[in-house]
C-alpha cells in the first residue's frame, strides 16, 4: 500500500514524519499493516488472537525510539486495535504514536488504541500521543484510547498526550498502578472546538513504596464545545501524589473537573488543583501594551498555554 | 513631548451611588529626554494616571498628546505601536509562556541569544538560565519585575511608564535600575515611585495628593521640599 499525500501530512502532524521513520515502527492504516521494521533491540510481532502488536523492548536498551502511528483515512470504519509494550529492565526508550484520522466523509471514523504497558524494573519509556482529525465531511472522527500501565519498582513512564483539533469526540481512558520508587508523569493538552466533545479520565494507583505521580492537564475549550476532566488519584503507600487540571474558556464552551484523591495510607500525600476560566483580563491587557491586537494577543496565551 | 490637558477620571461607588474623583484637571507635560517620576501617597490618583496614558483606562474628560497628536481615543494596542511603553507595578504571569517567547513578542521579532542576553542582562540576569523558563509563579517575584523591565527594553519606545519599578527588587539591585533608567535618557521617562534612590536619578518630580498634582518642578527644589519635611509629610508639603 503506498503512502499518498494525505497519508503524509497526516503523518507530519501527528508524528513529526517525513515519510518513514528510521529505527523500529508499524505503520497502521484503515486496519491494514502500511510499513513495519522490526529489529533485534526492539521487536514487534503482530498478534495471532485479536488486531493489534506485540512491542518488546530487549533489558538495557537505550535511546532508541518506536513509530507506531495510526492512519484513518475513510469513513464508515471502526478500527480497534490492541498493542501491548513490554519494557525490559533499566531500557530507556520513546515511543510516538500519534493517530490522525482525515474523514471526508458523512459517515463516522473511529479508531480505539488499546495500549498496556509492561516495564520491568527501573525502565523508563517517553509515550508521545498525538490526536489529530481532518476532512470536512459531517461523520464523526473519534478516538476513545485505553492506556493502561504497570510500573515495576524504580520505573518511570511519561506521557505527553495532545489533541490540538478536529476531533469531534473522545472518551480516553489511563489507568496506572505504580510500584515502589516508580514514578508517572502525565503532561495533557486538549484544545476543542465547535461542538465537539472531550472526556479524560484517569485512575492512578499507588501502591508502591515511595511512588509518585504527577497529571497535569492543560485545556482550551472554544466554541460550544465541552471537556470534562475526572482523576482518582488513591495512596495505597507512602507516596506522593499530584494532579492539576487547568482549562481555559472561551465563548460559550464549558469545563467540567472532577479531581479524587483518596489517601488510603497515612503516609500518602496528596494533592489535587484545579483551575477553569476565561483567559485573565490582565494577560491580554499586558500583550496588548506590547503592540497586539486582542485577537493576537489571545492567540498567544493559548499557543503558550498549550505549549 | 507628551501633554495632559484638563484630564479627569471619576468613578460612581457602586453601593452609594456617588461619584468619586480619583483625577482631577490634571495639566501637566511631559518632555523629551526628561525623566520625571511621580510621587505621592497612597490613593492619590498616581497609577490611575499611568493607566490612562498607556489607554487601559480612557479619562472621564480631558485630552492627552503626543507630539501634538491627540491620542486620548486610541487603544492601547495603537499607543504601544506609536511608541507606548509600560512596564506594570505587579508582573502578569503566563503559564507556559517562556521569557524568550515574551522577550520576542515585545520586540516583534525573533531573538537571538546575544539579543536576549543584551536585554536581561540590562536588568541584572543572566539569560542562560531564564530564557527557556515561564513567564509564571515558578520565579520569584523580583524576578518577574526584572523580566517586566527587560520586556520593556525589548520593546522600546518613545514613552516609558515604569510603575513603581523598585517594588520586590532589592536594594542591592538598585544600581541595575538606576542603569535602566540611563539607558533611557533620550526618551520621555515617567516613573512612579516612593523611593528616594529611584527620585533621585529624575530631572523632574511630580508631586500628587488626593486626586492631582500640588507641586512639579526640578528635582533639586523637589528634593529639598520633600527631604526637608520631618517625617517627610506629604500635608506639610502642600501647605509650603
Amino acid at each position: 500500500m503506498p503512502i499518498d499525500k494525505t497519508d503524509e501530512q497526516l503523518l507530519e502532524t501527528i508524528a513529526d514524519l517525513h515519510g518513514v521513520p528510521e529505527g523500529s515502527f508499524n505503520i497502521r492504516k484503515n486496519g491494514q499493516l502500511l510499513a513495519r521494521n522490526s529489529n533485534t533491540d526492539i521487536e514487534i510481532v503482530s498478534k495471532k488472537d485479536k488486531d493489534g502488536i506485540d512491542i518488546i523492548v530487549k533489558p538495557g536498551v537505550k535511546n532508541k525510539s518506536v513509530h507506531i502511528p495510526v492512519l484513518l483515512t475513510v469513513g464508515d470504519f471502526h478500527d480497534t486495535v490492541y498493542n501491548d509494550f513490554f519494557i525490559g529492565e533499566n531500557a530507556d526508550v520513546t515511543i510516538i504514536a500519534g493517530c490522525g484520522i482525515h474523514n471526508a466523509t458523512c459517515a463516522d471514523a473511529e479508531h480505539d488504541g488499546i495500549h498496556t504497558f509492561y516495564l520491568k524494573k527501573n525502565a523508563r519509556v517517553r509515550y508521545v500521543e498525538r490526536h489529530y482529525a481532518s476532512g470536512g465531511g459531517s461523520g464523526k472522527k473519534v478516538f476513545d484510547p485505553v492506556t493502561k500501565i504497570h510500573l515495576a519498582e524504580g520505573a518511570q513512564f511519561t506521557l505527553e498526550s495532545t489533541q490540538l483539533g478536529g476531533v469531534t469526540y473522545t472518551d480516553r481512558k489511563t489507568y496506572a498502578t505504580v510500584g515502589d520508587r516508580a514514578q508517572l508523569i502525565v503532561k495533557e493538552k486538549i484544545l476543542t472546538d465547535a461542538e465537539e466533545v472531550a472526556i479524560t479520565d484517569f485512575k492512578v494507583r499507588l501502591t508502591g513504596r515511595d511512588s509518585r505521580a504527577d497529571i497535569v492537564s492543560r485545556s482550551v475549550a472554544r466554541g460550544k464545545s465541552v471537556q470534562k476532566f475526572r482523576s482518582d488519584l488513591i495512596g495505597k503507600n507512602a507516596c506522593f501524589g499530584h494532579v492539576e487540571c487547568d482549562g481555559i474558556l472561551l465563548e460559550g464552551a464549558r469545563i467540567v473537573s472532577t479531581p479524587r484523591i483518596d489517601a488510603v495510607d497515612p503516609e500518602a500525600s496528596l494533592v489535587h488543583e484545579a483551575a477553569v476560566g476565561k483567559i485573565a483580563g490582565e494577560q491580554l491587557m499586558k500583550l496588548m501594551s506590547l503592540g497586539l491586537t486582542e485577537q493576537e494577543a489571545e492567540d498567544a496565551v493559548i499557543r503558550g498555554f498549550l505549549n | 513631548m507628551l501633554e495632559l490637558k484638563n484630564i479627569s477620571y471619576s468613578v460612581k461607588d457602586e453601593a452609594t451611588g456617588k461619584v468619586q474623583d480619583i483625577l482631577k484637571n490634571v495639566d501637566l507635560t511631559f518632555e523629551d529626554g526628561t525623566i520625571s517620576a511621580i510621587t505621592g501617597p497612597n490613593g492619590s490618583g498616581k497609577s490611575t494616571l499611568i493607566k490612562i496614558l498607556m489607554g487601559f483606562l480612557h479619562p472621564t474628560s480631558g485630552a492627552i498628546f503626543f507630539n501634538g497628536e491627540d491620542v486620548t481615543d486610541l487603544s492601547v494596542t495603537d499607543r504601544a505601536r506609536k511608541g507606548f511603553t509600560i512596564a506594570f507595578q505587579q508582573p502578569v504571569r503566563f503559564k507556559g509562556i517562556t521569557v524568550q517567547k515574551l522577550l520576542e513578542l515585545a520586540s516583534g521579532k525573533r531573538m537571538d541569544t546575544d539579543a536576549m542576553c543584551e536585554c536581561l542582562s540590562s536588568v541584572g540576569l543572566c539569560a542562560r538560565n531564564y530564557i527557556g523558563r515561564a513567564v509564571d509563579g515558578t520565579l520569584s517575584g523580583g524576578e518577574l519585575k526584572r523580566i517586566e523591565l527587560a520586556t520593556a527594553i525589548a520593546k522600546g519606545g518613545e514613552v516609558f511608564l515604569l510603575d513603581e519599578p523598585e517594588a520586590g527588587i532589592d536594594l542591592w539591585s538598585f544600581e541595575d535600575l538606576v542603569k535602566v533608567f540611563e539607558r533611557l535618557h533620550d526618551k520621555t521617562v515617567i516613573i512612579v515611585s516612593h523611593q528616594q534612590r529611584i527620585l533621585e536619578t529624575a530631572d523632574k518630580i511630580v508631586l500628587f495628593e488626593n486626586d492631582s498634582p500640588v507641586s512639579f518642578g526640578r528635582k533639586e527644589e523637589m528634593f529639598d521640599k520633600l527631604t526637608k519635611r520631618p517625617n517627610l509629610c506629604w500635608r506639610n508639603i502642600k501647605e509650603d
